[in-house]
């Protein structure tokens, strides 16, 4: 890629992004209106939609394993982020992604083997303040909507957590229905 | 004909008169004649056609070229006589029946599927995220029920688009899986139809295998003390729901005109309404903000605003997210006092890492001084301050300021509770804002509810003593929580739900007639539901408005603008 391809492929997704925006009043079948996630994959997704059928070197193969241990096998393009993945082949996971993308939730939560959690990209304050609300967080959690897919990643496993209850409650509320 | 519309030979159609529960009419099934009850028009295949238009499926029996339009509200020979005068053109015409069928409004018949799957009926109350996301859940599970949402407004989305800030566009994103929700063929949306009092549960229990409370809470906890009453004390959800379009409070016209404000309870609603009092009217103006509000805004002369709590800073109810918003909000800075964060960097050592992070945050924000020139505007957190009294202006006729009796904390952490130590002091305001909790209210006697929790008792979302009375959302839980907690309540309740129609705790074996029993009720009653189409014309206004103005949207805020454009 060259850095004016590279300009031209920027361009060219700040003009869609815009453009789509402005349609997002419209009634847009959701599919276009999940289209404007502000993803950390921004431009290597829009770059690579640009192109024609996508060659096996794009793609990775991604496993998830569901909240009732049901096992999910699927394939992602590179730079698309595991929002994208779950959104794009329609994946059974109730509740994903409820913000889109646009990290005001924790409802896109994995859980990652440790090998993989380590290569990941360090995670950001804004990430972090999501993720820190998450239901059920370990050691190696992170928000799916954040994280890019990389060659790396071919055939990687990753978890949904139990349940995708934010815990921002009142402290003291100390209401328990009968 | 029948094929056409979807049905196939196995289908068997029961059609409803919706003025009683039994149908009227007869049914239908394959080669077989039958004699339909006062109309004299022999039932064969030929005579029946089918046309689906939008949600509901119209009937119309055609028999020797003569229509007859079978709808809800009007009996079968009026409307045969009100055809016979239309035009009527060789063979079928399905144009011209599927054009009167949009004219009226029919909800005569009830598809049944094959004689084995059961569409059982479900009625949900409430028409924001717990309505929804509950819908949701058991549209996906299940292939065969049919989802009735009543909403008490015109538009639908509750606290997503009444509570949620303007400021926080992208948290409103799940409006769109919602509609995605409400556009199904198996799912209805009523709106302007208040569950109570224009219909009551008993009716929607006859009407329906199960009814959803999903309704919230619209009311608020109340301070307790002396001069509650007074103008310029609002609670939260007044406040919140006035710059954001309730058409209850968009007469609240609050006192911008001092310089103080109090805002009491340190959530993260406390800290939404002080973020709306001291933005930028740059930002605030390109939000959703109701024109009303921002126009009050921009006269306002608040500039300081005082978040004031019972407890400490490692109590405290915000989170990180919003915190750091008010921290970094342009043209404002912190006042927090150093003193109220001594000996916790120790006491942070070992807590869990949010709250750890958040109390970080907070002292960093105490110590550091601001860099560069001083903001205009002020905003600091009140610790150990415990309301008492809202202290009235000379002629009684407003409040002037409140006295705060001061605490200190008995235990530690979480459960660490406010003892009063016997001091007061007093600060002088001119706006008091009670962000102390929202609450839910009874809203029909058919219904338990637990008035000490403010909730109705239930159990896993099955309303105790109370069968086919389900639960979700804050009026089942308090409330408390973010979308995404309801989100997983709701799906908890719907799981129940999905668990008693499996296990036959819930008899869905005889059919029940769903929202085409209600409506001659209901235009009885004079009361014009709402559907989502009537929403999406509502919506498409508020956005073509507000780009006239470069906001998202301007929203309606009364009602009967509201019913005006859904009926255009």
């Amino acid at each position: 890629m060259t850095a004016a391809v590279t300009q031209r492929c920027l361009l060219l997704s700040q003009s869609l992004l815009l453009r789509s925006r402005s349609m997002i009043s419209k009634q847009t079948p959701l599919r276009t209106l999940r289209g404007q996630r502000h993803t950390a994959c921004g431009f290597s997704r829009a770059f690579s939609s640009s192109t024609g059928t996508l060659r096996s070197e794009d793609k990775v193969t991604v496993h998830f394993i569901n909240r009732d241990g049901e096992k999910i096998t699927t394939e992602g393009k590179i730079g698309d982020s595991l929002l994208d993945v779950v959104v794009n082949k329609n994946l059974d996971i109730d509740g994903f992604g409820a913000c889109e993308g646009t990290l005001a939730c924790s409802t896109c939560h994995l859980i990652f083997d440790e090998n993989i959690f380590k290569q990941l990209d360090p995670i950001t304050d804004e990430e972090m303040d999501m993720l820190d609300l998450a239901y059920g967080l370990t050691e190696t959690s992170r928000l799916g909507c954040q994280i890019c897919l990389s060659k790396s990643m071919n055939d990687m496993t990753v978890s949904v957590p139990e349940g995708v209850a934010d815990v921002r409650q009142a402290a003291d509320m100390g209401l328990t229905p009968s | 004909m029948l094929m056409r519309a979807g049905f196939t030979d196995e289908d068997r159609v029961i059609v409803h008169s919706p003025e009683s529960k039994h149908p009227l009419i007869g049914e239908y099934e394959k080669g077989a004649r039958k004699r339909a009850p006062g109309l004299g028009v022999p039932w064969t295949r030929q005579n029946f056609h089918f046309i689906q238009t939008s949600r509901v499926f119209r009937l119309v029996v055609c028999s020797f070229r003569r229509y007859l339009l079978l709808t809800e509200a009007t009996l079968c020979h009026n409307m045969s006589t009100c055809i016979l005068r239309a035009p009527v053109s060789k063979g079928f015409s399905l144009q011209f029946a599927t054009t009167f069928a949009k004219k009226t409004s029919c909800y005569g018949v009830q598809r049944l599927g094959s004689t084995a799957a059961p569409q059982p009926q479900v009625c949900i109350v409430g028409g924001g995220p717990a309505g929804f996301y509950t819908a949701q859940h058991l549209l996906r599970s299940h292939k065969g029920v049919q989802v009735d949402v009543f909403e008490k407004l015109p538009v639908p989305f509750g606290l997503v688009r009444f509570g949620v800030a303007p400021d926080h566009p992208e948290v409103k994103n799940v409006i769109n899986t919602f509609t995605q929700t409400a556009r199904q063929d198996r799912c209805g949306f009523y709106g302007n139809v208040t569950v109570g009092s224009d219909v009551t549960v008993e009716e929607l229990k006859q009407a329906y295998h199960a009814v959803i409370l999903s309704y919230g809470a619209e009311g608020s906890r109340s301070l307790g003390i002396p001069g509650e009453e007074l103008s310029g004390v609002h609670s939260a959800k007044d406040f919140v729901g006035w710059y954001n379009g309730v058409p209850g409070n968009k007469d609240l016209k609050p006192d911008l005109s001092a310089e103080t404000a109090v805002i009491l309870g340190q959530g993260n609603v406390a800290l939404d309404v002080a973020r709306i009092l001291l933005s930028p009217l740059e930002l605030l103006k390109k939000t959703d903000i109701t024109a009303g509000s921002l126009e009050a805004i921009a006269d306002s002369r608040v500039r300081r605003v005082l978040i004031v709590g019972r407890r400490g800073p490692l109590q405290v109810a915000c989170t990180i997210k919003e915190l750091r918003e008010m921290i970094n909000l342009p043209g404002t800075q912190p006042a927090l006092d150093p003193r109220d964060f001594q000996g916790l960097r120790e006491a942070v050592q070992d807590v869990p890492r949010p709250r750890k992070r958040l109390t970080e945050l907070l002292m960093k924000a105490a110590l550091e001084k601001a860099a560069g020139k001083e903001a205009e505007r002020e905003w600091s957190l009140r610790f150990l301050r415990s309301p008492t009294h809202i202290l009235p202006s000379p002629d009684r006729s407003r409040a002037a300021g409140i006295r705060l009796a001061v605490t200190r904390l008995e235990g530690s952490g979480e459960h660490a509770r406010a003892v009063l130590t016997g001091e007061v002091e007093e600060v002088e305001c001119g706006l008091i804002v009670s962000s102390i909790g929202y609450q839910s209210l009874p809203i029909d006697p058919a219904v338990p509810f637990d008035l000490r929790q403010a909730i109705i008792p239930n159990r896993m979302g099955r309303v105790q003593q109370a069968p086919g009375l389900y639960c979700s959302g804050w009026v089942k839980r308090g409330p408390a929580g973010v979308i995404a907690t309801t989100m997983n309540d709701s799906f908890d309740t719907a799981r129940s739900v999905l668990e008693d129609m499996e296990s036959g705790q819930l008899d869905t074996s005889t059919p029940r007639a769903g929202a085409c029993a209600l409506h001659t009720l209901l235009k009885q009653r004079g009361v014009t539901p709402v559907s989502f189409a009537g929403w999406e014309k509502i919506d498409a206004v508020e956005t073509a408005r507000g780009r006239e103005v470069g906001k998202p949207r301007e929203k309606l805020v009364d009602v009967r603008d509201m019913l005006k454009v859904a009926s255009l």
